[in-house]
């Protein structure tokens, strides 16, 4: 029993919409921004899998690059929650839904 | 049963595990610490596919310190946690729908593709040969990247720092 190249893009689909549910269902932002934190990382996945299958190095090379800002995007991220969370004293999303000014 | 298939195949089980669990947690302290634990099988399973830096990588930079700034961050924040607002089930019914209709298709799709009966080999790439790939090759990306990062990380400050409001000038200056 060997592994197939399905299977793994199979785990990488299935973590991919994991990371959907995780930022549609959930109303804390930052439960929001694991979601997309888990979406990145099944992207990785898909990414290595396929360098693997063609047997180039250009699959691993892209997941430097979106490990990379994915970190970047994380930090403005919550450096945007705390501030948010100064302005305003929570994280549910659901204070966030009338604008003003 | 070869030990490639047994090491993916509960490296898997693993990822998806933690993953399902670190996304339906209410606690969000919890969630982040399932999230590190799939993060660790994710790098592993990198490896077993042949990227060892990359799982490296994985383990410094997600689980070392996005996950680890994620703490920091729900530490110094005081989230409510009210009772009312936790987990509701009509709150996940439908995206739990969603999921299962996309996961169904997109199985549909995997299985009309003539790849998807390929056996994979892993593909072991040592650290210089894709250092060298990637500044040969992707060198403007690099640069790119790292420009990338100074200005998230001018742009975190900034916000950190309380944004227009609090910034005062210096004395003497006009403002």
């Amino acid at each position: 029993m060997t592994v197939y190249y399905g299977e793994i893009l199979a785990l990488s689909t299935i973590l991919f919409l994991m990371g959907v549910v995780c930022a549609i269902a959930r109303r804390n932002l930052i439960m929001i921004l694991i979601g997309v934190e888990v979406m990145l990382n099944a992207a990785g996945i898909a990414l290595v899998a396929g360098s693997a299958r063609w047997e180039v190095l250009d699959g691993q090379a892209m997941v430097f690059f979106i490990m990379a800002f994915a970190a970047a995007e994380v930090a403005v991220g919550l450096a945007l929650i705390l501030f948010l969370h100064r302005r305003t004293g929570s994280v549910h999303s659901d204070t966030y839904s009338v604008m003003r000014g | 049963m070869n030990l490639f298939a047994v090491c993916f195949y509960s490296l898997s089980a693993i990822i998806l595990v933690s993953t399902a669990l670190a996304i339906t947690r209410v606690n969000q302290v919890h969630a982040v610490v399932y999230l590190v634990i799939s993060f660790f099988a994710t790098s592993l399973l990198f490896y077993l596919l042949g990227a060892p830096l990359l799982a490296v990588l994985e383990v410094i930079i997600y689980a070392g310190a996005i996950m680890v700034l994620f703490l920091f961050v729900i530490m110094t924040m005081k989230t409510d946690h009210p009772k009312s607002k936790a987990t509701l089930w009509r709150q996940w019914i439908f995206p739990l729908l969603m999921w299962l209709v996309c996961i169904v298709i997109s199985v549909v799709l995997i299985l009309r593709d003539p790849d998807a009966g390929l056996r994979i080999m892993p593909y072991f790439v040592s650290p210089v040969e894709i250092g060298t790939y990637l500044f040969k090759n992707f060198w403007l990306g690099v640069e790119i990247v790292s420009l990338l990062l100074f200005v998230a990380l001018v742009g975190a400050l900034y916000l950190g720092k309380g944004g227009a409001p609090s910034v005062r000038c210096g004395e003497g200056e006009k403002p």
